[in-house]
């Protein structure tokens, strides 16, 4: 049972050819084979998810079940889980065991969702490699000599290996769309506001959001049923009718027109993934799909823009980890600064210690003008190129990464070559535009994903458009052989 | 862009962090490469562009002010480092 999909295990338990119990059992046993090689999880709910488990085949019982009751689901630890240890990938939140639930695990918990446990992550959702988690690298499953990507990397190694049916990410940069593409996965970033970010720790808040980590397209229909829709508790989320993403993933896409950017194909493009590229829009050209060439001459500024935007955000939310109400503390503080400086010193890592200087750097008086207000600028003319994209066509379609999975160790010092590894998808969130990432076959026989985007708040197209090649091609079927 | 160990301490101090005197150079280095990496931004031309608010350039949504959440003090102070009578604690602040 753990190599199917979600709407696979739904229908067998709907079929009473499993239960939720049994099903949540199989996958804390590969949890247990497996975690101690791939270091996927933080923490493993194992009793609560039992217990969860049995409740959910009581209410199936009486006929109170909906399509994801009794179903595990596997949360990256950005997500708060009341009474469970919620870390973020940080020392920091070591000790922090969240007293409420994050919006998205509060609809899952009320959908009957069985949670097995929290996921890797990089520290704060900072990094692109997992190598930054205070938990320890994680590996990809593919190779476990790689990456996973990042930041959602537990979450994508955890779909990977099959230890869980469904998990959860966010994606600030790419963290969902990255960490799928390179462990051949199905990721999707709704429009920014889409999903509610209350309960999810904040980074950057003007680019989170929260989306989901699955096999296939028609999966992450199934879950944002659940997760989308406006909460008042989160000032940016949209007060907007949520569709039944399941109903139109048939839906024909006969005359859709796809946008490819030239600018994606650049010298950093490793020219198999370009390949690849051309592979899938040959898929889609026999769906009656129509190739329409179009460009967003501002596109390289987005790496640039991000990493003045992000880091700006990330220095002010995360002040508040201070020593005092929650997180670390150093100890014998001598006054109240030393109090601060030293329990924020011991409690976040290198990477996001370079985050937070940058953005402190950015928004101090004197630089405020020449790096922050010019990079909201340049952020405005990057999201303007993608607007008059979907002028010509329905979605945009290119490479997730320019290339398959790197080593663990090999960027880690060099975070510039770090940063521009998500070269394709940051441009995204400073848009806020939805996007996602389907597998689309091999390099060296290490998968690369097909980067797909929307237009605002068309998850229902962009879902539709990526089942249709699901059911064409079985990319997304293949397991790493040693996890088969 | 060259960082000097005093641009360092002084970005740090801003930032409230503490860190470690052998790192420094590190920081410097690293943090010389994002600014000279930025810094690309300089040569694109955004006259005229109204600096981007919201990605959806909506405005902040407002609520009525009233009372909405509990008293959870108690459940909230479980993850506090040091409290007493209710209260967080911090080194003496006023001589």
């Amino acid at each position: 049972m753990f190599d199917k999909t979600l709407a696979e295990l739904s229908r067998a338990l709907e079929a009473g050819e499993t239960t939720s119990v049994e099903l949540t059992r199989a996958f804390l046993e590969r949890i247990e084979k497996y975690q101690g090689e791939l270091n996927a999880f933080i923490t493993v709910t194992a009793d609560e998810a039992l217990a969860a488990a049995q409740e959910a085949d009581a209410k199936r019982a009486k006929g109170e079940a909906g399509p994801l009751t009794g179903i595990p689901v596997a949360q990256k630890d950005i997500f708060c889980t009341a009474g469970v240890k919620t870390t973020c990938g940080s020392k920091m939140l070591d000790n922090f065991v969240s007293p409420y639930d994050a919006h998205i695990v509060e609809k899952m918990n009320e959908a009957g969702m069985i949670m097995l446990g929290k996921t890797n992550m990089d520290e704060f959702a900072m990094g692109s490699s997992n190598e930054t988690s205070f938990f320890g690298p994680v590996k990809n499953p593919w190779d476990t000599s790689k990456v996973p990507g990042g930041s959602s990397g537990g979450s994508a190694a955890a779909m990977a290996a099959r230890l869980a049916p469904a998990t959860t990410g966010t994606d600030t940069g790419g963290s969902i769309r990255q960490p799928a593409a390179l462990c051949n996965l199905t990721g999707v970033k709704p429009t920014y506001g889409r999903v509610s970010r209350y309960g999810m720790i904040a980074f950057a808040s003007s680019l989170d959001q929260a989306g989901t980590i699955t096999v296939t397209a028609e999966d992450a229909a199934m879950l944002l049923n659940v997760m989308s829709g406006f909460d008042e508790r989160d000032s940016t989320c949209v007060e907007r009718d949520v569709p039944d993403y399941t109903k139109t993933l048939n839906d024909d896409i006969k005359g859709l027109k796809i946008g490819v950017p030239k600018e994606f194909f650049d010298d950093g493009l490793d020219p198999q993934v370009a390949e690849r590229v051309r592979d899938a829009l040959k898929v889609y050209e026999g769906l009656g799909a129509e190739i329409v060439d179009v460009s967003l001459p501002n596109l390289g500024l987005s790496v640039p823009t991000y990493y003045v935007v992000a880091p700006a955000e990330c220095s002010s939310n995360l002040s508040r980890f201070d020593g005092v109400r929650f997180g670390h503390r150093c100890d014998d503080p001598k006054d109240l600064l030393d109090l601060y400086t030293r329990s924020r010193g011991e409690g976040f890592g290198d990477e996001v210690k370079r985050r937070i200087m940058t953005g402190t750097y950015v928004l101090s008086a004197g630089y405020y003008d020449a790096y922050y207000l010019k990079a909201q600028k340049t952020r405005q003319l990057i999201a303007a190129d993608f607007t008059r994209a979907f002028e010509q066509c329905d979605v945009l379609m290119g490479p997730t990464t320019p290339t398959a999975a790197f080593g663990i160790g090999e960027k880690v010092d060099d975070p510039i070559n770090m940063y521009l590894n998500d070269i394709y998808v940051n441009g995204v969130n400073l848009a806020g535009l939805p996007a996602m990432s389907i597998p689309m076959g091999f390099v060296d026989e290490l998968p690369v994903g097909l980067h797909i985007i929307g237009n605002y708040f068309a998850e229902e197209r962009m879902l539709n458009v990526a089942h249709r090649y699901q059911q064409e091609t079985d990319w997304h079927k293949k397991l790493p052989s040693k996890f088969a | 862009m060259a960082l000097k160990p005093e641009d360092v301490k002084s970005i740090a101090h801003l930032a409230r962090l503490s860190i470690r005197e052998e790192d420094i150079p590190t920081y410097a280095d690293n943090l010389g490469r994002i600014f000279d990496f930025v810094n690309q931004l300089e040569a694109a031309d955004t006259d005229g562009v109204e600096p981007m608010a919201h990605p959806l350039n909506m405005s902040q949504r407002l609520r009525a002010d009233h009372v909405s959440e509990t008293d959870q003090r108690e459940l909230f102070q479980q993850n506090a480092p040091q409290v007493e009578a209710g209260l967080y604690l911090v080194p003496k602040v006023i001589e």
